[in-house]
């Protein structure tokens, strides 16, 4: 984490963003593993090519900033502090899951580290977190709260409503829209008129910016001036990451109709990780063989995870019911 | 006892958890200085300031699920809907978000959250003032359904609601609001999943919902000049159901009226008298009878819709009708 104001990072916090952004990377390579070979099921919608956003965030993040995610949020947990393990043993629907095997890919929460959910439905993180930057206000924390979301949603209802309240209040939010092109196969060209998100902050009467989200630098260096802004109360920031994710909307879905492989191909040279690690030899703060150690050392944390994984035990269905209610008399002590 | 109106009772309720819970705040149209369209801020603002009483742009699925998020997050807020029609454009983050989120995360999250507003067909509102929509939550697992029908109740059911740690429906209806009655000084807490036995009765039970209540009342005064003996219940919560009281009291009597002016498919009447089929067939004499509002929107006109509502002659007809079985 850089103190206010510096937003140039170190070379070991450069090394910690290229780490995540592995880790993240990673993680999904095994859960697409996971899913070919049926041992996950529903939905799973990988981050590979959008690392940089969660990556860039989220290190600016404390552990008491809370985040609200979409059903694309492997990439923000990991970001927020979930332990592979545990996001990895979710998605098998195992009872050491973060979310005890409740949750799947879309429904991964870890509170304990301020990651307040992925989500089955678009947009409602939007506004869960501007009511998150409320209680901040009330409670008089100079905690943060941040939503992720991508293009499909800044067309919801939730975009206009918690952006607006969040803007007339002074609310403690990082809006944070992952532009990846498509809502599912809807090109954002043809669902809007205006193709710039960052603009719309203007009829709102807030920052609007937008970065270059596979250049987790640039997304460090937009965030952590919002973060900063918000911490010191001077309100929130719509911040959106052009970025693409490069395999399917989930996995196991057709990639046909709606991009070519060509600008597939494209953007997979744009990897923010590859890119990211070329700067970083380039610039003499790593070479090439530390780079390599570390991507190995990360792939090993990852083939554990998987292991911890499957080993672990499935949830006892006895419990599927707990939880519904806070309390048999319901009254909060 | 001293006597207060409906949302006298209620706003003192409002009043005490506000002082002594710095985390609740409520927002809705006109909550603030205005003292909200029925009442139910008055005084509270001067106090509070509008951090915690805030006047909203009409954004109700905003709002709402922004006070969900406050409530994930340590807060407990009260969301003030005015007429609870206005909470169908929140609907979808109501069911999906507040209801699961408590389960979803196994519970590390809880949902300290009021969704208030006034329900029922009076003064001629219309159809986009005049819902009820408790069955709706009834259906979902996570909410809590209350339905105060007394001064009393109404303050003692908002203060446990605003202690809750579950998202609760506080169902106030409109024709009850400026009701009088006994109000007991200092704490008064009423639990959730207790109906009230409101007139002890022989022949027959009436289970009345919300407004009904008063109705099955008057109902039941003048069956006890033919010598009948009406026994009246007023389920005040919804979610839970004490449906114990109610089989109870069927026991005793072999016969079931469920009055209620929402509508009858898959309403709160239709799983009354389902339960009481399940667990208390042996003791019915008689079929479980329903009598519900009609099924349409509520026309302005009450030429157009004369019995939209039950009332009390045709309780009264309905049990005879029972009786005769």
């Amino acid at each position: 984490m850089s103190a206010p104001g510096d937003l140039t990072p170190t070379r070991e916090q450069r090394l910690a963003l290229l780490r995540t952004m592995l880790v993240i990377r990673s993680c999904e390579e095994q859960l697409v593993k996971l899913y070919a070979a049926g041992k996950i099921r529903g939905g799973c919608h990988t981050y590979i090519g959008e690392e940089a956003v969660a990556t860039g965030v989220c290190a600016h993040l404390r552990t008491d900033d809370v985040v609200f995610s979409t059903h694309r949020g492997h990439g923000h947990a990991l970001a927020k502090g979930v332990p592979p393990a545990e996001l990895i043993a979710e998605l098998l629907g195992k009872a050491t899951g973060c979310s005890g095997g409740r949750g799947g890919s879309m429904h991964l929460f870890k509170p304990e580290v301020g990651f307040m959910g992925s989500s089955g439905i678009v947009a409602p993180c939007i506004t869960l977190a501007a009511g998150a930057g409320y209680t901040a206000r009330l409670l008089r924390t100079d905690g943060v709260a941040v939503a992720f979301f991508g293009d499909g949603a800044v067309n919801n209802g939730a975009f206009h409503e918690g952006i607006n309240m969040a803007a007339a209040w002074d609310l403690p939010v990082l809006f944070v829209c992952e532009n990846n092109l498509y809502a599912t196969e809807i090109a954002f060209a043809k669902a809007t008129r205006n193709p710039s998100v960052a603009s719309r902050a203007q009829a709102y009467g807030l920052p609007g910016v937008e970065v270059d989200g596979n250049d987790v630098l640039a997304v460090y260096r937009v965030a952590g001036e919002a973060v900063a802004r918000a911490r010191q109360g001077e309100g929130p920031t719509l911040i959106e990451c052009r970025t693409y994710r490069v395999r399917a909307h989930s996995e196991g879905m057709r990639e046909v109709g709606y991009r070519t492989p060509e600008e597939v191909a494209a953007w997979k040279e744009r990897c923010p990780i590859k890119t990211f690690s070329q700067r970083l030899i380039g610039e003499g703060l790593a070479s090439p063989a530390e780079l390599a150690a570390l991507e190995a050392d990360v792939r090993a944390l990852i083939e554990a995870a998987v292991a911890f994984a499957e080993r672990s035990p499935w949830p006892d269905p006895a419990t599927a019911a707990a939880y519904l209610y806070s309390q048999e008399d319901c009254v909060h002590a | 006892m001293r006597e207060m109106t409906f949302v006298e009772a209620a706003r003192e309720g409002l009043a005490e958890e506000m002082a002594r819970d710095p985390r609740v705040f409520v927002v809705g149209e006109g909550i603030g200085p205005r003292g909200g369209n029925f009442n139910t801020t008055v005084g509270l603002f001067e106090i509070y300031g509008e951090e915690r009483l805030r006047d909203t742009p009409i954004s109700e699925r905003g709002f709402t699920t922004l006070c969900i998020g406050a409530a994930a997050t340590g807060s407990r807020p009260i969301v003030d809907f005015m007429f609870i029609d206005f909470l169908t454009d929140a609907f979808g983050d109501m069911f999906n978000q507040a209801a699961k989120l408590q389960w979803m995360s196994s519970g590390r999250l809880k949902m300290p959250i009021v969704f208030r507003g006034c329900i029922g067909v009076a003064s001629q509102f219309g159809a986009h003032h005049s819902g009820n929509y408790y069955p709706f939550f009834m259906h979902i697992p996570g909410f809590r359904v209350v339905l105060p029908t007394t001064p009393s109740d109404a303050k003692g059911l908002l203060k446990t609601a605003i202690r809750c740690d579950d998202p609760v429906l506080f169902l106030e209806h409109k024709n009850l609001l400026g009701l009088k009655g006994p109000v007991p000084e200092g704490e008064h807490l009423v639990p959730f999943g207790q109906a009230a036995v409101v007139r002890p009765g022989e022949h027959v039970t009436i289970v009345g919902i919300a407004y009904q209540v008063h109705q099955a009342l008057k109902a039941a005064a003048q069956l006890a000049e033919e010598g009948i003996s009406a026994e009246v219940i007023d389920p005040r919560t919804l979610a839970p159901l004490d449906v114990e009281t109610i089989l109870e009291s069927v026991h005793k009597t072999g016969r079931l009226l469920v009055v209620d002016e929402d509508f009858a498919p898959c309403g709160a009447a239709s799983e009354i008298a389902t339960l009481v089929m399940e667990r208390g067939f042996d003791d019915l004499d008689a079929p479980v009878r329903r009598l519900n509002g009609a099924f349409i929107p509520a026309p302005y006109s009450e030429a157009l819709a004369p019995g939209l509502v039950p009332d009390a002659p045709a309780i009264v007809a309905a049990v005879h009708d029972l009786l005769a079985e």
